[in-house]
């Protein structure tokens, strides 16, 4: 066992009564091929792994399915319903991933623009109501908003999902005092989806208290992703260990490490 | 020969057929996890594939799982 395996051995993300070790999630989208995804996968130590659902190719069925990549007893298997602009495509998404993937879990995508791809909160929210009722476990992808936040967490979704900025832009934290109080707000894990664009962005996100990442395309475009992977596990550790270590206050002027005292040559 | 509306295409298939027929009739290789079928936009489950048929002018939707963030 690592020093941070024994600092962090009680420390888990725990989603709907479901402990997790690892508090970093990645996304399965635009790797080279299935046996980069599973060797990403396994790099980041990463136990979730998103999907998305699509219609089989019917002129030229892939024979290759990434299901033979990925096993689901050793991971979860997380759908998403990217791709949706209402809650009612989102909900009928929802239920085919449900058939699809045996368990009733959900990260809820219901996208208003095209251009940013940003959420639409109050379709997410429609469907978010309707599929907890379904008894889905449901994890929305919404907009760094703490009023908001505190109302998908009273309709009973299992997490939320803030942006740390859009979909795929690689930008990084962009407004971290949203996400400290959307962390005051809720109770349910606070998960941050989207705008990570390196590892080095993760340590800051995770600095904040939030309880886990989730990343794709800083993975997937990185020129070497295998490392990108591993520097992403141990930067999500470095946050996570910063965070409970808790930071000095920051000051507006320089504070001597050294003793001020006895300093030679002094009259 | 019955027309169904296959993943948003028109197609004609041999006979009204069972949903794991119309699987192989289309090449799709049955797995319980990995794919999903709707017939007029509800969830067929597996256990009704070998009794649920596909019948003309259904909407039929077959999909799998991707990768997707």
């Amino acid at each position: 066992m690592q020093d941070w395996e024994m600092l962090l051995q009680d420390d888990y993300l725990e989603i709907a009564g479901r402990k997790f070790k690892s508090r970093l999630i990645i996304g399965s989208g635009k790797f080279k091929d299935f046996q980069q995804t599973k060797e990403v996968l396994e790099a980041s130590g990463a136990e979730i792994i998103t999907v998305a659902v699509r219609r089989v190719n019917i002129t030229d069925p892939t024979k290759e399915n990434l299901l033979d990549y990925i096993d689901p007893n050793k991971y979860l298997i997380l759908p998403n319903t990217a791709g949706c602009y209402t809650a009612e495509e989102a909900i009928k998404t929802a239920m085919m991933a449900r058939e699809a993937t045996g368990i009733n879990w959900v990260k809820l995508e219901v996208i208003g623009d095209k251009k940013t791809l940003l959420p639409d909160m109050e379709e997410t929210y429609r469907a978010a109501k309707f599929l907890v009722k379904e008894g889905f476990v449901v994890l929305p992808y919404v907009f760094d908003d703490p009023v908001y936040a505190k109302k998908f967490e009273d309709i009973g979704c299992a997490a939320v999902m803030p942006l740390a900025a859009p979909i795929g832009s690689g930008l990084g934290l962009q407004n971290p005092y949203n996400l400290i109080f959307i962390k005051e707000a809720v109770s349910v894990p606070v998960i941050v989806d989207a705008g990570i664009g390196s590892a080095t962005d993760i340590p800051p996100v995770m600095e904040l208290g939030v309880d886990g990442i989730l990343t794709n395309t800083a993975l997937a475009e990185a020129k070497d992703p295998i490392k990108m992977a591993v520097a992403m596990k141990y930067a999500t550790i470095t946050g996570r260990l910063a965070y409970l270590a808790g930071r000095m206050p920051k000051r507006t002027y320089a504070v001597p490490s050294s003793p001020t005292k006895g300093v030679p040559f002094k009259n | 020969m019955p027309k169904v509306i296959l993943n948003g295409e028109e197609k004609e298939i041999p006979r009204e057929m069972t949903v794991m027929e119309l699987l192989e009739e289309i090449g799709v290789k049955f797995r319980e996890i990995g794919l999903a079928v709707a017939i007029n936009e509800e969830v067929v489950p597996k256990s009704e594939y070998t009794t649920r048929k596909v019948k003309e002018g259904d909407k039929v939707e077959v999909v799998q799982l991707v990768g997707g963030g």
